[in-house]
């Protein structure tokens, strides 16, 4: 047992020292910051004006018959709290176009009525890509143009709010297992992130695995290590300590996003965060999450390291892994897939299916309120297909690590056996 | 106490790697594996070493079965060098030292004592890969030994070494014998194996097909070497029976009999035609024992 521990310290704190996994690490961090801190740095620069100089991109120039409508507009404009600026100008299209282009000018608006009363409004920006200040503005002129046909049609203001007051619209799902519409979107987005977390880390560690094995095999110190402690030992520690390493290093970026939102200005309740439903994070799914990594990494990792251990030198992995990493990405097509549809059959089937269990069977775990027999009987497929794969794994493992050949193929596998043979 | 083959046999598939091989090798000696690549010999170490197991037959340390639970009294040093190149020398000894069993703090101390004896203190905190061949070897070597094995099993301890560090390495070899550990070595240099070994064998496709004590592999061989050295051409001396083969050289030439009076008879012979200025019985060497068993292509 000491041994284990051994090979597991070694293993953990050789790559947690080396400079490309500090480095990684390192930026990751810095992104969370940046990216939870986004909306407020966009805004500070807006500010600054970095971009288009002294472009006021919030002043919305007039051009207007005699209607009178730009009072109107700013009124609403108002009452929608909205920053947009009116300004009346005199100038021609051609001269506005021309300004607009020059960047001295961001939006004109030419406003007219037509003979039936009805607003008739071009907007024009540099690009048609713009999407808040149009809506906006077409909001306020709806209103305009309500309160125009209301005066017209003679109406109070209390009969134009009866006229335009909301309807309860409520959506409910029969199927016991599905949640409502509001929970869904709110699982959504933290599903979607940490299932992205699990594919990303399952991917990343079990390549890691990999490539240790390949390098110590090519490096020749395995035939040293093996000779001290058994091939299936050396293995199972060599997985538990990068395994180690890379849930804490999980858990470092979490915890750095959990400071990074509460210490940004950015509100979680709003804007992108409220798609990722962070207002309300559920502690069962993100046990769940840590539990299907887990699963996962053990799966593959197994896989990994026997496949590492088929190879003698480091540059033939990835070529060997390649049917592994289609395994992976398989996976996360059908759980990204499966957002929309959590309940499609094809999600249902691939959940049992234990090389997609890890991303699957937790999409639907976060997703919808399964029995509780559903995850537990396919993390018991998991558990039952990892442990063969160990025993299987460290069989080849322990002939593959002997082996030196040039042919890199699934076939070494058998030899391996072979080779590996009590 | 002694490290017992009996009868041991490993097949890969159709190929016969090693074919009944049985020999004994007693505590506290030396004992010398020649063969050319791929005689055998590392298949046979790692049976030894447990890293495959034997098809038929067994091998066995002071009477038990090798295991990973008596494995801390076994060191090896694979033919292929085997180091992390991105560890340093230091950490990497230790490491490999707590494998063997050893408490982290004894194999601190142990390490830097052979780092010393080697002279390559200097060395502790540098990158494996930043060594020079010869003292990677030197690194190798500390690492099959910091643990005081009992059972030493290297397999081309002394390649790629220039003479001086072959020397150093040599005593390090003779004083851990002396403490009582038994060495089993390979190697290609013959004078090596004469040197250093009681015991030999050499190996050719997977068979044993000379062993015993150094003196009597040499008598078994039941050849023997005459070198004379006249003034006058020797070359009808090859002619007489009894003589093998004949290489001439530029004072003389050199004779391979089967037997001692042979000898004799060439010696008359050639006084017959003149004077002899010097006459000698040779003993074979290995090199001559390996090249004439395992055959000329392997020389």
């Amino acid at each position: 047992m000491l041994d284990f521990w051994t090979i597991f310290s070694q293993s953990f704190w050789t790559k947690a020292k080396t400079k490309s996994f500090i480095i990684t690490t390192l930026i990751v961090v810095a992104g969370i910051f940046l990216m939870s801190n986004l909306s407020g740095i966009i805004s500070k620069v807006q500010e600054v004006g970095v971009f288009g100089d002294d472009v006021d991109v919030n002043t919305v120039y007039l051009v207007e018959d005699s209607s009178n409508l730009g009072v109107q507009l700013e009124q609403q404009l108002d009452q929608l709290n909205s920053d947009i600026k009116v300004k009346v100008t005199t100038n021609s299209m051609d001269e506005l176009e021309q300004q607009i282009n020059d960047e001295k000018i961001s939006i004109f608006l030419v406003l007219a009525l037509d003979n039936t009363n009805t607003i008739q409004a071009t907007y024009t920006s540099k690009n048609a890509n713009d999407f808040d200040q149009p809506m906006m503005i077409r909001e306020a002129l709806q209103n305009v143009q309500t309160n125009i046909k209301a005066n017209s049609l003679k109406l109070t203001g209390e009969e134009v709010s009866q006229l335009f007051a909301s309807i309860q619209f409520k959506q409910e799902a029969v199927s016991a297992s599905s949640k409502s519409e509001e929970e869904l979107s709110q699982a959504r987005g933290l599903v979607y992130v940490l299932i992205f977390v699990i594919y990303f880390s399952v991917f990343y560690y079990s390549n890691m695995i990999a490539m240790e094995v390949a390098t110590e095999k090519s490096s020749r110190v395995m035939e040293i290590i093996i000779s001290s402690v058994s091939p299936v030992k050396h293995m199972f520690a060599k997985i538990a300590g990068v395994g180690t390493l890379g849930l804490l290093q999980i858990a470092l970026f979490g915890l750095v996003g959990f400071i990074a939102l509460k210490t940004s200005s950015s509100d979680l309740t709003s804007g992108v965060f409220s798609f990722f439903g962070f207002s309300n994070v559920s502690v069962s799914t993100m046990i769940l999450a840590v539990v299907f990594f887990l699963l996962g990494y053990f799966l593959y990792a197994t896989l990994a390291a026997m496949l590492g251990s088929l190879v003698s030198r480091t540059e033939d992995v990835q070529q060997l892994l390649l049917p592994m990493t289609f395994l992976i990405i398989i996976a996360s097509f059908i759980a990204f897939s499966g957002l929309g549809n959590p309940e499609a059959s094809y999600v249902q089937i691939a959940s049992y299916i234990p090389f997609f269990t890890p991303l699957v069977m937790f999409l639907r775990v976060g997703m919808l309120d399964l029995p509780v027999w559903e995850p537990l009987l396919g993390i018991g497929i998991l558990l039952v297909t990892i442990f063969i794969l160990g025993w299987f794994g460290s069989r080849v493992y322990r002939g593959g690590v002997l082996m030196y050949g040039a042919s890199q193929s699934l076939k070494d596998i058998k030899r391996a056996m072979q080779l590996g043979k009590k | 106490m002694a490290l017992k083959i009996e009868h041991v046999t490993r097949r890969f598939g159709d190929f016969t790697a090693v074919k009944d091989l049985s020999m004994i090798v007693e505590q506290g000696s030396m004992y010398g594996f020649l063969g050319a690549n791929g005689a055998g010999k590392t298949t046979t170490f790692r049976m030894i070493l447990g890293l495959l197991d034997a098809t038929e037959g067994s091998i066995t340390w002071n009477g038990k079965p090798i295991t990973y639970a008596n494995r801390s009294h076994i060191g090896y040093l694979p033919e292929e060098r085997g180091l992390y190149p991105k560890m340093n020398v230091e950490d990497q000894l230790v490491y490999l030292g707590q494998l063997r069993g050893m408490k982290k703090t004894g194999a601190k101390n142990a390490v830097n004592q052979w780092l010393e004896k080697f002279e390559v203190k200097h060395y502790a905190q540098k990158k494996v890969e930043e060594l020079s061949k010869g003292n990677q070897q030197k690194i190798q070597l500390i690492a099959s030994l910091v643990h005081k094995p009992s059972l030493i099993i290297l397999d081309e301890p002394f390649s790629g070494l220039d003479p001086v560090n072959v020397e150093m390495l040599k005593k390090a070899i003779l004083d851990i014998q002396k403490e009582g550990a038994t060495i089993v070595f390979s190697s290609h240099r013959m004078d090596h194996v004469e040197e250093l070994c009681d015991q030999l064998c050499i190996m050719h496709h997977g068979e044993a097909i000379v062993s015993g004590s150094l003196r009597e592999v040499k008598r078994g061989f039941g050849r023997q070497n005459v070198r004379l050295k006249a003034d006058f051409d020797l070359t009808f001396l090859g002619e007489l029976e009894g003589v093998n083969s004949f290489q001439p050289s530029i004072e003389g030439g050199l004779f391979q009999i089967s037997d001692e009076r042979i000898a004799h008879e060439l010696l008359r012979t050639a006084l017959t035609r003149g004077d002899i200025r010097y006459f000698a019985i040779e003993e074979p060497s290995l090199q001559d024992i390996f090249i004439e068993k395992v055959g000329k292509e392997y020389a």
